[in-house]
C-alpha cells in the first residue's frame, strides 16, 4: 500500500497527554471499525520513524479521518504528533490497514468490546459506527482507565451509551475513581468482568485492545467465564507504561 | 526499546499490516499461519510482532519460532517465510 500525505484540519485535545488529529487525506476511501493507519516522520537526514495508529472515526466514506495519539515519553513520534504538528502540517500516512480486528455492523453477533487506557480508540471507532448505522444489536464496552482525568471521549461515551440503548459502557477506574463512583478504583477481575460484560452464553464476539499486560489478562478471563477463543480478538500495543505509540 | 524476543513487550501482528501491504496485495493479517516449529495455527494478527529486530519480525506464541521476517531496503524488499507451514486465507470481508 503506497504512501500518502495527510494534512492537519482540525486537533481535539482528549486528555492532558493525549490529542485526536483530524487527516485530511486525498482520495481516501474509509475505513472499517478497527483498523489502523501507519504514519511515518523522516527526519532531514533521512532517519524515519514508522507507528501505527488506530482511527478513531466512524467507518464508511469520509474526507478525513481522525486518529487519537496517546504521548509516549521519550517517543520518538507521538510527542512530535502531539505537540509540534500544528493545523495545516502534513504527515505520511498508509492505510486504512488490517483486517482481523474489524467490525462490520452487518453481522448478526452481539459484540462485547474491552479497553485498557488508550486501547479505547478503535473501539470507539466500532462505537461510533455502531451509532452511524443505528445497529441494535448489543454492543458493550468495559474500559480500564487509570482516573477521569486520563478518560478520552468522555462526554461522547456517556452520550453513545445512554440508558436505554442499544449501546452500554462500564468504566473501571483502576488509581483513582470519581466521586459518586460505583466501587473503589481497582483493576477489572473476574467477578467484575461478570458483572459487566456480554455474558459468554450469548456468544458475543470480543474485542480487546490495550497494553500487552492488560489484553493477555482480560483475555484469559474472557476465556475462564466461558468465551470461545475463537470468538476474541485483540490487539496489543506494547508495554504497560511503555508502549511504542 | 523492545528486547528482540520477549513477547511481553511486543506489539501484535495486527500492526504488521502496513508492512505486510508492501509485499503482498491481499490482507494477509487475518490469514492463520501454522507454525512450523510447533504445529500451533493462529491469526498472523495475534502473532507476537517485533520491529527493532533487522527488519519486521512475527513470532509464533506457542513456541516463539519465527515464522515471518520482512526487512525493506530502499531497492528492495526481502521476506523470509520459512516458519509458516501453510497460510490460510480467509475469503471476503
Amino acid at each position: 500500500m503506497p504512501w500518502r500525505v495527510g494534512t492537519v484540519r482540525a486537533v481535539h485535545d482528549e486528555t492532558p497527554t493525549a490529542r485526536t488529529l483530524v487527516l485530511e487525506v486525498p482520495d481516501w476511501s474509509g475505513h472499517v471499525a478497527g483498523q489502523h493507519v501507519d504514519i511515518r516522520l523522516t527526519a532531514p537526514d533521512g532517519y524515519s520513524a514508522t507507528r501505527s495508529y488506530s482511527v478513531a472515526s466512524a467507518a464508511g466514506p469520509s474526507a478525513t479521518v481522525e486518529v487519537t495519539v496517546d504521548r509516549v515519553p521519550d517517543g520518538e513520534v507521538s510527542p512530535f504528533l502531539t505537540e509540534v504538528l500544528p493545523v495545516g502540517g502534513a504527515v505520511e500516512l498508509r492505510g486504512p490497514l488490517g483486517g482481523w480486528f474489524v467490525w462490520r455492523p452487518d453481522g448478526a453477533a452481539v459484540v462485547q468490546l474491552v479497553g485498557g487506557g488508550s486501547g479505547v480508540v478503535p473501539l470507539m471507532s466500532m462505537l461510533r459506527t455502531h451509532a452511524a448505522a443505528s445497529a441494535e444489536t448489543p454492543m458493550r464496552l468495559l474500559l480500564s482507565v487509570r482516573d477521569p482525568a486520563a478518560l478520552f471521549y468522555a462526554d461522547e461515551l456517556a452520550a453513545l451509551t445512554r440508558e436505554g440503548g442499544h449501546r452500554g459502557l462500564t468504566v473501571v477506574w483502576t488509581r483513582e475513581a470519581p466521586a459518586g463512583a460505583d466501587r473503589p478504583p481497582g483493576r477489572v477481575d473476574a467477578a467484575l468482568l461478570a458483572a459487566a460484560t456480554i455474558p459468554a452464553a450469548d456468544r458475543p464476539t470480543c474485542f480487546v485492545c490495550g497494553p500487552n499486560g492488560f489484553v493477555e489478562a482480560a483475555a484469559a478471563m474472557l476465556v475462564a467465564a466461558g468465551h470461545a477463543a475463537a470468538r476474541i480478538r485483540t490487539e496489543r500495543f506494547g508495554p504497560t507504561g511503555g508502549s511504542r505509540r | 526499546m523492545s528486547d528482540s524476543t520477549d513477547p511481553t513487550t511486543a506489539l501484535d501482528g495486527n500492526a504488521a499490516a502496513g508492512v505486510l501491504s508492501s509485499v503482498f496485495t491481499t490482507e494477509l493479517t487475518a490469514a492463520v499461519a501454522w507454525c512450523l516449529g510447533c504445529g500451533r495455527g493462529a491469526a498472523l494478527a495475534d502473532a507476537a510482532f517485533f520491529v527493532d529486530a533487522p527488519g519486521a519480525v512475527l513470532r509464533c506464541r506457542g513456541c516463539e519460532g519465527v515464522l515471518v521476517r520482512v526487512v525493506v531496503a530502499p531497492d528492495r524488499t526481502w521476506l523470509d517465510l520459512h516458519g509458516v507451514a501453510v497460510l490460510e486465507l480467509p475469503v471476503g470481508p
